[in-house]
C-alpha cells in the first residue's frame, strides 16, 4: 500500500481546506468516470463494437483531472489524441462522448471526427487532435485572440512528450514568449511516444526544463497526483490571466495501455506496467489521501466506482440507441 | 468622363487590407517582415504606422507558427490574414493548413468556422531560382475544406480580397509576384468579386484559353497577336480555383469546339488536368473539334539563368504557336 498520505495531507493542508470536500470527491468521481470510459471503450472494441482505433488514457486520470479543474469557466481546451479523459474532465457529456466514439449522429461531432477529434466548442473544448503537436500552434492563435480580445481568458493546451520533440513545439512556445500569451502548454509526460522512451528521446532529465530556452517558466510535476498538476496548473493560469504570459507544465505520468489498439508493447516489460499499477495509480492515490484526511469513506469510495460504472453504462445505451449518420449527409460541414 | 483610377496589384490589396481593417476590428495581419518592412513586396507598408504593431504583427521566421496562429485566433472570433513571405515557404506550414485549418470544420461535425486568409506570392520570373518561385497551388485545389483564389489583376486582387476576408472558411490567396507592379482599374470604395465566380476575360469564336494568374495577361497578349491572323480566343479567368465555377468553361467550350489551359505550375498533376477533365467529361464534349490541351510549366524545378527560367513557362509567343497549331488543326 502507499505510504504516502499523511505527508501529502501535510502538503495539502491549505489546498484540501480551500479546494473543501466537495470539490476533491467531484475530482475523484471524474478519475473514476474517465477510467471507466476507457474500461468500456477497450471493451467496446473487443467486442468489435466499434470500427476506429483508440488511444486509452488508463493510468493518466490525475494530469486530466487536476489540470481541467485549474481552469476556469470560458477558458479555452485544446488537447492530443489521447484525450478524452480531458474532455470528460473538461465537462463534457458522457453520452455525446460515447456516441462519438461510436460514431453516432447524436455525438459530439455527429459521427465525423471519432475517438481523435472530440470537441466541444460551446464549452471552448477546441478538440482533440490526431497529430501529434498539431494543437500547439493553434494554442497561439488562441493566446493571441485572448489578448486582442482583451479578455481574461486563458488557454490549456495539452501534448505528448512525443510532441516536444515536433518544431511546432519549438515556434509556438518561442511565439508565446515574445508575445506573452495567455496560455498553459502542459506536457503529458507518459514516458513513451508510441514505443519511443523518453529517454531515448531526450537527452535531458525534464522536459520542462526547454522552457528555458524560450525565457518561459518550466516546472515539472508528478502526473499521477491530481492535486500537484491542479496546482501548477492553477499557478500557471494566474500567470496568464496577470498578463505575464505562458508557462510550460510537466506532468509526469503513465500509460497502462498500449498506444492503439494494436501494440504488442514489445518496448516495454509487464514487470514496469504493474510497478506504476501497484504504486502509483493516480486513482488509488488520490482515494487513500480522501480516505485518510476523512472526506470520504470507503463505502463512498467504493461507491464512487459503480456510479462511474453506471454513468458509461447509461452512455453506451444512448449510443446504442442513437441513429448512425445518413449516408445522404456525408457532404455536410466540409464548408460554412 | 473622369479618367478611371488605377493602382498596381500591390497597391490595390493594400488599399483592401487598410479598409478592411478599418471596418472590422478582428482583422489583423500576421506574417514575416510586414510591418515596418512592409513585407518583402511591399504589400503592406504603411500598414503597421496606421494600425499599430497589435494588428500588424511581424512575426518569428515559423511558417507552422503563423499558420496555427491564424487558424487559433479564427476559431475564436477573430478574422486573420496571415502572409507567407513567398509561396515556397507555405511548404513549412502544411500540416497546419491541411491537416488543421481544412479539416477542424468537418471533424467537429460542422461547429466550429476558420474564417482565416492566408496571402502569399507565387511564380517565377524574378530570378529567385527553384526554392523562391514555386506555383504550389494545385497541393490546396487537392484539399477539401480549403478555397484557392487566384486574382490576376489589380481589380480582382482587391475585391477578391474582400471575399475572402469575408468568407467563413480557410482561404488560400495566391498573388504572383510579376503582377504586383502591374497597372489596372481599381475603385477607392470597397466592393466584392464574389469567390467561385469565373469570369470570360475576352470573348473570341475559336478557341477557349482557360488561364490563371499571370497567364492571363499573357493568354491576352496572345490573343491580340491572332486576333491578326483573323483567329478569335476567348480567353477564360477562373479567379477561384476551388471551388471552382466550370459553367462558363463548359459553355465557352461549347461555343469554340476548342480548349487549351494554361498555367505556371509544372502539367503533370496541375490545375489543367482537372480543367481538361471537367470539359471531357461535360456536354462540351459533343461540341469538340480538337484534342483539348494543357500548356503549362516543364516538370523541372525553376532554374535560374535567365534563358532557361523563361523557356520553363508558358510565355506569349508558346500560347500564340500552341492557339495557332490548335485552330488550324494541325496538332
Amino acid at each position: 500500500m502507499i505510504q504516502l498520505s499523511q505527508d501529502l495531507i501535510q502538503r495539502y493542508h491549505d489546498l484540501i481546506e480551500t479546494l473543501g470536500p466537495e470539490t476533491l470527491k467531484a475530482m475523484l468521481q471524474e478519475m473514476h468516470l474517465i477510467r471507466a470510459f476507457e474500461e468500456r471503450a477497450e471493451q467496446l472494441y473487443m467486442q468489435g463494437k466499434v470500427h476506429g482505433t483508440m488511444h486509452l488514457s488508463i493510468g493518466q486520470e490525475a494530469t486530466a483531472v487536476g489540470a481541467a479543474n485549474a481552469m476556469q469557466e470560458g477558458d479555452y481546451l485544446l488537447n492530443h489524441h489521447r484525450g478524452h479523459g480531458h474532455c470528460m474532465a473538461w465537462g463534457s457529456d458522457p453520452n455525446r462522448m460515447m456516441a462519438e466514439f461510436m460514431g453516432k449522429e447524436t455525438g459530439y461531432c455527429r459521427g465525423r471526427g471519432g475517438s481523435m477529434h472530440i470537441a466541444d466548442v460551446d464549452a471552448n473544448n477546441l478538440g482533440a487532435n490526431g497529430i501529434v503537436a498539431g494543437g500547439i500552434p493553434i494554442a497561439v492563435g488562441v493566446g493571441l485572440s485572448i489578448k486582442m480580445r482583451r479578455t481574461s481568458q486563458v488557454c490549456l493546451v495539452i501534448f505528448g512528450d512525443g510532441a516536444a520533440n515536433e518544431g511546432a513545439f519549438h515556434e509556438a512556445l518561442n511565439m508565446a514568449s515574445i508575445w506573452a500569451l495567455p496560455i498553459v502548454f502542459l506536457c503529458e509526460n507518459n514516458q513513451y511516444a508510441m514505443s519511443m522512451p523518453v529517454q531515448k528521446a531526450f537527452n535531458i532529465e525534464n522536459i520542462s526544463q526547454r522552457a528555458a530556452a524560450y525565457g518561459l517558466p518550466g516546472v515539472t510535476v508528478d502526473g499521477n497526483d491530481p492535486l500537484a498538476v491542479y496546482t501548477a496548473v492553477s499557478e500557471a493560469a494566474a500567470r496568464a490571466r496577470r498578463g505575464e504570459g505562458a508557462t510550460l507544465v510537466e506532468a509526469k505520468t503513465y500509460r497502462y495501455k498500449g498506444h492503439s489498439k494494436s501494440d504488442k508493447q514489445a518496448y516495454r516489460s509487464r514487470e514496469e506496467v504493474r510497478f506504476w499499477q501497484e504504486n502509483r495509480d493516480p486513482i488509488m492515490r488520490f482515494s487513500q489521501l480522501l480516505l485518510t484526511a476523512g472526506l470520504i469513506s470507503e463505502a463512498e469510495a467504493a461507491q464512487m466506482r459503480e456510479r462511474a460504472i453506471a454513468i458509461i453504462d447509461e452512455a453506451v445505451a444512448f449510443s446504442e440507441a442513437s441513429p448512425a449518420p445518413d449516408v445522404a449527409d456525408i457532404m455536410d460541414g466540409v464548408y460554412a | 468622363m473622369p479618367e478611371l483610377r488605377e493602382l498596381t496589384y500591390a497597391e490595390a490589396l493594400r488599399e483592401g487590407l487598410r479598409q478592411l481593417m478599418e471596418e472590422d476590428e478582428r482583422v489583423f495581419l500576421i506574417g514575416e517582415d510586414i510591418g515596418v518592412y512592409g513585407g518583402a513586396f511591399g504589400v503592406t507598408a504603411g500598414l503597421i504606422e496606421r494600425f499599430g504593431a497589435e494588428r500588424v504583427i511581424d512575426t518569428p521566421i515559423s511558417e507552422a507558427g503563423i499558420a496555427g496562429a491564424c487558424i487559433g485566433a479564427a476559431l475564436t472570433g477573430m478574422r486573420p490574414i496571415g502572409e507567407i513571405q513567398f509561396m515556397d515557404f507555405v511548404t513549412l506550414s502544411m500540416e497546419q493548413l491541411v491537416l488543421q485549418a481544412a479539416k477542424v470544420r468537418f471533424m467537429f461535425g460542422g461547429k466550429a468556422s476558420v474564417p482565416m486568409v492566408l496571402r502569399m506570392p507565387g511564380g517565377s520570373g524574378t530570378g529567385a531560382a527553384a526554392q523562391h518561385s514555386e506555383s504550389l497551388e494545385n497541393w490546396f485545389v487537392h484539399v477539401p475544406g480549403l478555397k484557392v483564389v487566384m486574382p490576376s489583376t489589380p481589380y480582382d486582387a482587391k475585391g477578391l480580397l474582400r471575399a475572402a476576408v469575408l468568407d467563413d472558411n480557410p482561404v488560400i490567396f495566391v498573388e504572383h509576384k510579376l503582377l504586383y507592379k502591374t497597372k489596372g482599374h481599381v475603385p477607392e470604395a470597397p466592393y466584392v468579386v464574389p469567390l467561385s465566380q469565373t469570369k470570360v476575360v475576352r470573348e473570341g469564336a475559336h478557341l477557349t484559353v482557360v488561364a490563371t494568374s499571370v497567364m492571363v495577361g499573357r493568354a491576352l497578349q496572345a490573343a491580340e497577336q491572332l486576333a491578326e491572323e483573323g483567329i478569335q480566343l476567348e480567353v477564360i479567368d477562373p479567379r477561384t480555383l476551388k471551388p471552382l465555377d466550370d459553367a462558363p468553361i463548359i459553355e465557352s467550350v461549347k461555343k469554340t469546339g476548342r480548349a487549351l489551359v494554361v498555367h505556371e505550375a509544372v502539367e503533370m498533376g496541375g490545375f489543367g488536368g482537372e480543367v481538361v477533365a471537367r470539359i471531357a467529361a461535360s456536354e462540351a464534349f459533343d461540341y469538340l473539334e480538337a484534342p483539348i490541351r494543357r500548356l503549362a510549366g516543364l516538370d523541372i524545378p525553376i532554374p535560374y539563368n535567365r534563358e532557361l527560367e523563361y523557356h520553363t513557362v508558358p510565355q506569349v509567343e508558346s500560347i500564340v504557336r500552341e492557339a495557332r497549331k490548335l485552330v488550324r488543326g494541325e496538332y
